[in-house]
């Protein structure tokens, strides 16, 4: 046990180091500079803006070799300092980051939660039924091929343009300041309900048809024909080939995790939903490396992560894995 | 093993990623559907508390719902989610239009209609001598904690500059030799050799601070600090802000209320909208007040009377600055002023005002003097020296200086042989700038110059700006101001340098032209027929030269409704002011609008 995880924890660590590396490769390739942006628009007498050139690439330590700066980088994460956003200068961007996380949060994980518990129950459904087989899968079809920012819009135009049901835009209304109140709460929800769809619809169809798949394919399984033969009852039946068709969908979604967290990212975009992908966004437009890099961050974090618990929960739910880790003599 | 068991797993999962991320895990429920329909405007809520009879005290309560019938909504000044409230931070920085207007004043406002200072702190402000300029400010003045506000606060947001040169106007103290403070209301600036345009300007953008709040603060607050919670003097107090909007609340203690009037709206939402549709939807339902987005086809909507404009007819917009395209001096055949003039000839504005614009601008006088300071335009040098959109015209000129096509392509080469292919630049995503290039282009092409539009990033297009790398491109830079030297300055900016930050992207040098722009900046505002004079040889060289060729005006763009609120100002009124909350334009007017607003169905 304590040998898998060393191991496991050695590959994201070193991942980890990769990842942050070109994480703050990136946004120095991108043609610009982002003091001369953020000062572009001051028309001043030209001494004062030499003078504050000067002043502020000094501030975001810019004016230093870029070996020093990627050092710098390194030990000011360490201590859990991103920087200075230029975009929304002066702000630290672990306080700008704090304020978009909690959107993110409230979209993805419900959306990747709940998608993948229904999709794969109506998967397993769906193939024990013609009916639904024939009219259902199709729909999944199309809608796991959809992509997120597509979906995203044609919901907006619908719901919001047509029935005028759904707000298109924003996280609440702007006749509302937040407050613990049930008008402030609908409110929310109403916001956050079109973004959440969209990125549920779209995994839900991909799901439902991996498990529909895979359903079918572990009740052709010997083991299945072998229970049959024994005159198992056939809920039983079923529930084997679901604990052994959730397994590979298990691994899908650690694999998928990547594309699900772009998408959401599009999706906010489309949305103006103000989480990160919204402000990643903004980022790269006005040359924000401090902002774009702190986006990126959390990205790599919570896509490591949640790999790690799904390394975790496999252990869990798998007896073969956990009887290989602890050895077959036990 | 039971599913039950895999559900129990993934919840563990659950909290594990949500205790790593530090996000409130309570606050995502189901996706169940909600059935409360959005809050309607006109409900009427709760009754906000007033703000407290006392000044010292703050306002305790903060209001979570804004009435509709008090609230003005109004967008298209804020880029971006707003940071700083620092009134020091260069305008495009804050993203709070109000921090400088609303909350921080000036000595002075400027009204361009009619071209006056209007005095604003200062009661009055005159020139004793050459070099000597006395202020003397309202009785009465206080800031929003209570304080009064005296020739002392003046005397110290002045001398802030002299210790910090990282603010946008410590450049004044090249000039200003010392500010003395007689007593509460009466102050005095001595100079040496003064810029009496810059100055004026100054007087109507350096926002005074308060001396009592200010002086303990370090170098990184005053210059680079967000100061959150702003405390200044002026008609508006900082409520709050979210990413999308910044909210300001009538100040009622305002000592401006006796002199200018109090301003209608009782809270102001300034909303940044995410693409100009949405800002157009909203207007259009009466749920924006005030839109200062561009909106390509409001032309058509302001016909039909869906919303109101300042001009009921074309350009509908009043003009808000000049359009220049920059010419690379440093490149070829950019470098040859007989090319120049043949470009300028040769480019398709009325396409430009007609097509891209759909008639919302006016085409630009030659000189890129806004029609605000018609009179400082020299008509004679315009009829000798000007340029219209002339095809054959500029055809004529390429042919005279050597610009012929020898290899047969359809495209000019150089006197020297040496074919050529330019880029006229503006930056991606600038909708009507991308439409404009597109026209530039074409009609040069059809003139035989072979250019081509390109639209990089911001960021790329700023740093070939800036870094002189471009080849032609456009830029407006210099808004709408008190004085005519504002634009000369963006044009003909010098020293030239490696980096050219504000102004002369296209390195035009020429000591004549900057000398004669320093001594602009050298003769005092009150001498007007002084002003014309210098700026009829300015114009006279730039128009013979050509270093820069002024196109059109950009607009003052406002569609408004009068769902809420009227009394908006149009070309029919007898005062009109400036129909916008762009940052930098309160002092221009901006505010006098507020004053003036009325309730609808009053």
């Amino acid at each position: 046990m304590r040998k898998y995880f060393g191991r496991k924890l050695v590959i994201y660590l070193l991942t980890f180091f990769l990842a942050v590396t070109i994480d703050w490769l990136i946004p120095r390739f991108m043609p610009g500079d982002p003091v001369a942006n953020m000062l572009a628009r001051v028309s001043v007498n030209s001494t004062a803006a030499s003078v504050m050139q000067e002043y502020y690439t000094h501030l975001f330590g810019l004016d230093l070799p870029l070996w020093q700066q990627y050092l710098n980088f390194w030990a000011n994460l360490l201590r859990g300092d991103l920087g200075i956003s230029a975009y929304l200068f002066p702000k630290p961007v672990t306080q700008v980051l704090m304020n978009a996380i909690p959107y993110d949060v409230a979209l993805l994980l419900p959306a990747i939660l709940l998608s993948w518990l229904a999709g794969n129950n109506f998967g397993a459904v769906a193939a024990r039924s013609k009916w639904l087989d024939n009219t259902v899968s199709p729909i999944g079809y199309i809608l796991t091929a959809t992509p997120y920012m597509w979906l995203g819009i044609l919901l907006a135009w619908f719901f919001g343009i047509i029935l005028d049901v759904f707000p298109i835009a924003g996280a609440y209304s702007f006749s509302l300041s937040p407050t613990l109140s049930w008008k402030f709460i609908g409110d929310v929800l109403l916001h956050w309900f079109l973004p959440f769809f969209s990125l549920f619809m779209v995994q839900f169809g991909g799901w439902a048809i991996g498990m529909r798949n895979m359903i079918i394919y572990e009740l052709e399984a010997d083991y299945s024909h072998y229970l049959e033969a024994l005159g198992a009852p056939r809920s039983l039946i079923r529930r084997y080939a679901f604990n052994n068709a959730v397994l590979p969908q298990l691994s899908g979604l650690a694999l998928q995790l990547g594309v699900i967290v772009a998408g959401a990212l599009v999706t906010e975009v489309v949305f103006s939903y103000p989480g990160i992908g919204y402000l990643l966004l903004a980022a790269i437009q006005n040359q924000d490396y401090f902002l774009i890099q702190g986006c990126f961050l959390f990205i790599i974090i919570g896509v490591l992560l949640a790999n790690f618990v799904i390394d975790i929960v496999y252990v869990l739910v798998d007896p073969r894995t956990r009887r290989g880790m602890t050895g077959e003599a036990a | 093993m039971k599913r039950s068991m895999l559900l129990v797993s993934i919840l563990v999962a659950l909290s594990l990623v949500l205790a790593a991320c530090q996000a409130p895990a309570a606050t995502t429920p189901a996706p169940a559907e909600p059935t409360q329909a959005p809050a309607a405007p006109t409900e009427p809520p709760a009754e906000p508390t007033e703000p407290p009879a006392e000044p010292e005290a703050p306002v305790e309560v903060i209001p979570t719902e804004f009435p509709r019938a008090e609230t003005l909504y109004v967008s298209g000044a804020a880029w971006g989610p707003a940071s700083t409230w620092n009134p020091f931070q260069p305008g495009s920085l804050a993203n709070t239009t109000g921090t400088i207007g609303f909350v921080y004043e000036f000595l002075f406002n400027f009204d361009p209609q009619t071209a006056t200072m209007i005095p604003w702190l200062a009661e009055s402000g005159t020139w004793t001598d050459a070099a000597t300029y006395d202020v003397v400010l309202r009785d009465g003045l206080t800031w929003s904690d209570g304080e009064p506000l005296t020739a002392e606060d003046v005397k110290f947001t002045f001398e802030l500059a002299k210790t910090y040169p990282a603010l946008w106007f410590s450049p004044v103290w090249n000039y200003l030799t010392g500010v003395t403070a007689a007593d509460a209301t009466h102050l005095q600036f001595t100079f040496e050799d003064p810029l009496y345009q810059e100055w004026d300007n100054n007087l109507i953008n350096v926002p005074i601070v308060p001396r009592h709040l200010w002086e303990s603060m370090t170098e990184e607050q005053i210059t680079v600090g967000a100061n959150e919670k702003p405390v200044g003097s002026g008609a508006y107090l900082y409520l709050s802000n979210a990413e999308d909007r910044n909210i300001w609340v009538r100040n009622e203690n305002w000592w401006g209320i006796g002199v200018f009037g109090k301003p209608a709206p009782k809270y102001i939402v300034d909303i940044r909208t995410a693409s100009n549709n949405i800002a157009m939807g909203m207007v259009l339902k009466g749920e924006l007040d005030l839109s200062n987005n561009i909106l390509p086809g409001v032309a058509t909507l302001a016909d039909q009377g869906y919303v109101k404009t300042y001009y009921s007819g074309p350009p509908y917009m009043l003009s808000a600055n000049t359009a220049v395209l920059f010419l690379n001096t440093t490149k070829k055949p950019m470098d040859d002023a007989a090319f120049r003039k043949a470009l300028a000839f040769a480019i398709d504005t009325p396409s430009i005002v007609n097509t891209a614009y759909a008639n919302l601008v006016k085409a630009a006088n030659p000189t890129g003097m806004l029609p605000a300071f018609d009179r400082f335009v020299d008509q004679a040098v315009v009829d000798e020296l000007g340029f219209t959109f002339d095809t054959a015209r500029a055809r004529e000129l390429l042919d005279a200086a050597g610009y012929k096509d020898v290899d047969g392509d359809g495209f000019v080469e150089a006197p020297d042989g040496s074919a050529f292919k330019l880029e006229v630049t503006c930056p991606s995503g600038w909708t009507d700038w991308m439409a404009a290039i597109d026209v530039i282009a074409k009609s040069a092409q059809a003139a035989g110059i072979n250019i081509v539009a390109a639209t990089p990033d911001y960021g790329a297009w700023n740093t070939a700006l800036q870094g002189g790398t471009f080849d032609m491109t456009l830029n407006n830079w210099a808004n709408l101001s008190n004085t005519p030297w504002t634009l000369y300055n963006l044009l003909f900016n010098h020293p030239i340098r490696e980096q050219m930050q504000s102004g002369n992207f296209g390195r035009y040098d020429s000591q004549e032209m900057f000398d004669l722009v320093d001594g602009l900046a050298r003769i005092p505002t009150s001498d007007e027929e002084g002003m014309k004079a210098q700026l009829s040889k300015i114009q006279k060289l730039m128009l013979t030269d050509l270093p820069v060729i002024p196109l059109w005006y950009n607009g003052l763009w406002a569609q408004f409704s009068e769902s809420t609120w009227t009394g908006w100002p149009n070309e029919t009124s007898a005062n009109p002011t400036l129909p916008t909350t762009w940052s930098g334009y309160w002092q221009l007017g901006g505010l006098q609008t507020l004053i003036n607003l009325k309730p609808a169905g009053q």
